[in-house]
């Protein structure tokens, strides 16, 4: 069965710009070598880690999508991720329909569901500054009453 | 006769009302949770760093789970913390 699959993984930054570039592109060529189509390199670039792994603070991340249908090459793909002593850290993960068409959309640089988040984050913003304007209309209106108050 | 706005309550009349709670992944249609999206992902966790509890999100179950996942996946590839203080 063909599946989509998304290997993540963490490259050490201290390496060379050659050595960076190179890597996922070996990764893609032992794939594509045991029968699997890429679909696309995700560069996703140098980042702070959360916590430090290696006693490093940094790491390059890069993230390949390919689909593949005997699950065996992935086995494969990892021992050589874990003898790698470059790498870092490494996850694989299967993605559903949903997962493959998020990432189509992604690399379009559209995320469908962005507009209708937006609209309401505008409309809570907007519900938010009337209650506000609300507020400071009622406010000198008791400060007025309360000398009248007074007087009488 | 006062209208309804000139009513002065000593507490807010708000208070003790229950705010119908929704699932914003059924409301905004989003069918997949992304686990390298931390911007996204931040907005389940509390300072410390840990998954907050549906009864405070509102998440259905389902998504639960796949936020739950998407986090956890993401503390592996060190893009978010296990533990932290003052993450936000």
């Amino acid at each position: 069965m063909l599946r989509h699959y998304e290997i993540t993984f963490l490259v050490d930054p201290v390496l060379s710009k050659e050595e960076l570039t190179q890597i996922p592109n070996v990764y893609a060529d032992l794939l594509k070598s045991n029968g699997c189509e890429i679909v696309y390199i995700d560069h996703m670039g140098l980042r702070h880690l959360a916590y430090p792994i290696n006693k490093k603070n940094t790491a390059v991340y890069y993230c390949i999508e390919f689909t593949c249908t005997d699950p065996q090459v992935i086995d494969q793909v990892e021992l050589a991720m874990r003898r790698d002593e470059r790498i870092m850290r490494f996850l694989t993960v299967k993605l559903d329909k949903h997962g493959v068409e998020y990432n189509a959309l992604k690399r379009k640089g559209i995320i469908p569901w962005k507009e209708a988040m937006a609209k309401a984050k505008a409309k809570k913003e907007q519900a938010q500054q009337e209650a506000a304007a609300d507020q400071n209309n009622d406010a000198p209106s008791t400060e007025e009453k309360e000398p009248q108050n007074t007087e009488s | 006769m006062p209208s309804k706005e000139d009513i002065k309550f000593l507490s807010n009349p708000d208070i003790g009302k229950k705010k119908k709670r929704y699932c914003r992944f059924k409301k905004y249609g989003i069918k997949y949770v992304d686990y390298k999206d931390t911007e996204f992902l931040l907005q389940f966790l509390n300072e410390q760093g840990k998954i907050l509890p549906r009864r405070i999100t509102g998440n259905s179950l389902k998504y639960q789970r796949r936020v739950a996942r998407a986090v956890k996946r993401a503390r592996q590839l060190a893009l978010l913390p296990y533990v932290t203080d003052l993450l936000k």
